[in-house]
């Protein structure tokens, strides 16, 4: 049976912005982008963790209608569409203080949870993100 | 739907955020229609037409989820948390719990399911009861809600 996830996918509404956040703000690492043509296969990855990736995707046709690519935008927008990503770090506070200072929209600061210490943020399309500092 | 409304979306989440973080404070109309980009006349009606509610209900459910979270969480006196979540009266927020919820605060802690902690962002949009008044919206899930 399954031994691994190897692809992820959320929506973004720009590869070239979901880039420069992705990469350049949140520090993961390209693991491929590659124009096919009928689309642009971006995906991310935390460096060192190449198994596992990330496709960046933008809605549009001819995958889905015109239309129906403008509901998807709307609701990433509304931060609605349900796009998460969760991440783990050694240490949260101070990935908090870098990624803030690289100007990273939080919605939370690091807080204490049963689970360990974590916060959350959005990326520029309103996808949510969240990074946790497990218990030891 | 065109760029400018995509960006209209964005920024009232933005706002929208906000109200989650500052719950407890009175609803600062000014503050989130600048941070909305829209005039204060028209942050409600734009607020309503983004998410299906106006501002002021969404912090009604916003405070009830966290008193909730509370009444299940701790064992502090009810009139002390309906203080901490942002309500001005204990009357105020009874009718307001009892509206949103179904059961008094009383009745919910009594009845409130088991903890399960989950990714506080997970807790906090799928433990706040639900927009429309209910006989009974509690049965979701439950978790860690701070924030």
């Amino acid at each position: 049976m399954f031994n691994a996830i190897t692809q992820s996918q959320i929506y973004v509404l720009d590869q070239d912005d979901a880039l420069d956040f992705y990469v350049g703000k949140l520090g993961l690492e390209v693991a491929a982008d590659v124009p096919l043509g009928f689309m642009r296969w971006l995906t991310v990855s935390v460096p060192g963790e190449p198994g596992r990736q990330i496709l960046l995707e933008k809605p549009g046709a001819p995958a889905m209608s015109e239309e129906t690519a403008q509901q998807v935008r709307e609701l990433v927008t509304k931060g609605a569409m349900g796009g998460w990503l969760i991440f783990t770090t050694d240490d949260c506070r101070k990935t908090y203080e870098t990624l803030l200072a690289r100007g990273v929209e939080f919605t939370e600061g690091p807080t204490e949870r049963p689970y360990g210490i974590d916060c959350g943020l959005r990326d520029p399309f309103g996808n949510r993100i969240r990074f946790t500092q497990p218990l030891g | 739907m065109s760029r400018a409304a995509e960006e209209s979306n964005r920024r009232l989440l933005r706002a929208r955020d906000a109200m989650d973080r500052a719950y407890a404070q009175p609803l600062d109309v000014p503050a989130l229609a600048r941070i909305a980009h829209v005039s204060e006349a028209h942050f409600t009606r734009t607020f309503r037409a983004a998410f299906g509610e106006t501002p002021h209900r969404y912090l009604q459910r916003r405070r009830v989820e966290r008193a909730m979270f509370l009444l299940r969480e701790t064992r502090r006196p009810v009139t002390d948390i309906c203080f901490e979540v942002g309500f001005g009266s204990l009357g105020t927020f009874s009718r307001t719990f009892r509206d949103i919820v179904g059961h008094s605060p009383r009745e919910y802690r009594k009845l409130a399911p088991p903890t399960t902690h989950v990714p506080n962002c997970f807790a906090m949009a799928w433990t706040r009861p639900s927009s429309q008044s209910s006989p009974s919206s509690f049965g979701e899930v439950s978790g860690d809600a701070r924030s």
